[in-house]
């Protein structure tokens, strides 16, 4: 019996290194270069310091700069009130997002699920400036629509201020905690639902012990983005935040005199959202983003 | 006596399509009743309105005499295990099967030790502290048996527990099953599509077809003396003659169906003794199904029928060489059973 051999070569078949390292090269260059990289230079930076008289970088390791953001009570309170701020646009949005996206998992008919989907994403092709300078003119105190609805009870709008972020905020990143929340309901068989209320529990005890606990993955995933996304930011406590000011806006306005304590001011959320990522690393919400 | 279940003139559709249709069902108390019928014919809808997961459209449901039709699952005195068990996957096993007493919130060490002899029950006692997803496809469903039967509940309602198992498993389950149901005394009723299960576990089976129950009886009953065409083919081999080829083989008009297995096969011209009837005919397929062998014979007066014969006497290889050889069928005349 004669045997013959396939005549295709195969080059990327029989060199399964080579082949990797071509599907890798670029996207990994991209990786360390441009992002580790750039996120190196800011950790380093953060240790240096300005020479007074010059305005010029001293490459001289020291920590000052964090020393001068806890000591300055301008700069620790900022420091708290961006945590806060994020805290709570987090809360709001799981509080509107859970009950949001239960109905449009296991309420609604299924055919008008893409539908909704669809709702819930528009806001997302709308600009970001677009949307924020919207919210500031219906935050405008006196005139603004809040104000105007607000006004027949004897109540003030909130203006620009602390409670304007939140709000802006909580509406921005809403979408980003309703996605994960839905999909991790839809995941969840219905099934278990019914196993829990065959075993005696109503629905708010089987609410409280099934899909809360089922879907806290989904729900630690959503506030990942809403957490970190109010985190970093400050063009939206730049328009409707009056004189409230976020780290990223000392970032902004130390960055052209004192590049050093900017870098340490924008390290700040960096350290709380990797600690956080640690924390949440063991729910396996990871997996679900 | 009242019975543990009665339900009355149930109705429910999807949509267009009617579901269960005017379902009348008495279930005797700690009897093993099952619903049996193929996919789609209302069982598991049936099962699941007893159970409340669905509301009926029409009629009404009691548990031992108290109407509970309009009660909500958590209401009910009966438990479930589901198709796909449906076990908490957040919760050991342990947990899983304390879940309906910590509900009902029965103390702590009362039902940590009840957990346990359920557990114990099912065989699964050093396991108490894994996760479901540690858990084998055999183990989960017991597992699903002892979180429902912890609760002591007066039914339970098995939806297709043994569908996912495999083969060698399920028979073994099936005879726990059966076991665990002569132990605790509880009536169970259990959906099935698997007329070989339904027979070998019931006390009583309710043949379903196209939202009704069409048969209601013991397995023999239903096997021996099926009420129609339908629970004829459906439960056991579809052996019927009809209308002309009656005439012709059994001298008289109408459906009637013959088991395969009351099919003797002899030597062609070979006589019938008293009682029998005998017929010529030729083997058109052979199939060679390890215990026994399934010959189709195409009957010489029209028609065609099964016989299976065990393999204990001529070789496997020799009936195989029986294709398109002519034979004579016997049966014994009783055998012949109308089923208009």
């Amino acid at each position: 019996m004669t045997t013959t051999t396939a005549t295709h070569r195969g080059f990327w078949y029989r060199h399964p290194g080579l082949r990797l390292g071509g599907l890798l090269t670029a996207p990994m260059a991209w990786l360390v270069v441009v992002y580790l990289g750039s996120l190196g230079a800011l950790f380093l930076t953060a240790f240096y310091q300005v020479d007074d008289f010059t305005s010029q970088v001293v490459r001289s390791f020291s920590l000052k700069n964090f020393q001068t953001l806890f000591t300055t009570s301008a700069y620790y309170q900022s420091v708290f009130r961006t945590i806060s701020i994020a805290l709570l646009v987090t809360i709001l949005c799981l509080v509107i997002a859970v009950p949001l996206a239960f109905f449009m998992a296991r309420v609604a008919p299924r055919n008008w699920r893409p539908v909704m989907i669809a709702l819930v994403l528009t806001p997302l092709w709308a600009s970001y400036l677009v949307k924020v300078y919207a919210w500031r003119s219906m935050l405008q105190p006196e005139t603004g629509v809040i104000a105007w609805f607000l006004k027949p009870l004897g109540l003030d709008g909130p203006g620009y201020g602390y409670v304007g972020i939140v709000i802006t905020l909580t509406y921005l990143w809403l979408p980003y905690m309703i996605l994960p929340v839905y999909a991790g309901l839809t995941r969840l068989p219905d099934s278990m639902l019914d196993a829990s209320a065959d075993l005696g529990a109503h629905s708010g005890r089987t609410f409280r012990s099934i899909v809360i606990p089922m879907i806290f993955p989904s729900v630690v995933a959503g506030s990942i983005f809403t957490f970190s996304l109010s985190l970093g930011d400050y063009i939206t406590a730049q328009i409707v935040g009056g004189k409230v000011t976020m780290l990223g806006n000392i970032v902004q306005q130390t960055y052209v005199t004192n590049l050093p304590f900017a870098a340490a001011v924008a390290t700040l959320p960096v350290i709380i959202i990797v600690l956080y990522l640690l924390a949440v690393r063991k729910t396996g919400a990871l997996e679900s983003v | 006596m009242t019975p543990a279940i009665r339900v009355r003139g149930l109705r429910r559709t999807f949509g267009s399509v009617v579901a269960v249709d005017n379902v009348d069902l008495d279930v005797i108390d700690g009897e093993f009743l099952t619903l049996l019928g193929p996919s789609g014919s209302g069982k598991t809808t049936v099962l699941r309105m007893i159970a409340g997961f669905e509301r009926p459209d029409a009629g009404t449901i009691e548990l031992a005499g108290v109407n509970v039709t309009n009660a909500p699952p958590y209401a009910r005195d009966v438990n479930t295990v589901f198709q796909d068990y449906a076990l908490f996957p957040h919760m050991t096993v342990l947990e899983n099967i304390e879940y309906g007493l910590r509900v009902k919130k029965v103390p702590k060490a009362e039902r940590r030790a009840r957990a346990l002899e359920a557990l114990e029950g099912v065989r699964l006692t050093d396991l108490g502290d894994r996760a479901p997803s540690q858990l084998s496809g055999g183990q989960r469903q017991r597992v699903a048996l002892a979180r429902a039967l912890v609760n002591r509940p007066k039914v339970l309602l098995l939806d297709e527990p043994l569908g996912a198992l495999d083969l060698k498993l399920r028979e073994q389950m099936q005879v726990e099953l059966k076991a665990i149901q002569r132990d605790v005394g509880i009536t169970f009723v259990f959906v099935t599509h698997d007329q070989d299960e339904a027979l070998t576990m019931s006390d009583r089976i309710a043949v379903f077809n196209e939202g009704r129950i069409v048969q209601l009886g013991t397995p023999a009953e239903i096997y021996e003396f099926p009420a129609s065409e339908f629970v004829a083919g459906f439960v056991g081999t579809s052996n019927l003659l009809r209308d002309e080829t009656a005439l012709a083989v059994l001298g008289s008009a109408g459906t009637w169906s013959i088991r395969p297995e009351k099919i003797r096969i002899a030597a062609a011209g070979t006589a019938g003794e008293a009682g029998e009837r005998a017929v010529a005919g030729t083997v058109r397929e052979v199939i060679y199904v390890g215990m026994s062998t399934r010959m189709v014979i195409d009957l010489a007066p029209g028609g065609t029928l099964v016989a299976v014969e065990q393999n204990s006497g001529r070789h496997a290889d020799q009936r195989l060489a029986m294709r398109g050889e002519n034979v004579t069928l016997l049966w014994n005349t009783e055998h012949e059973y109308s089923v208009n």
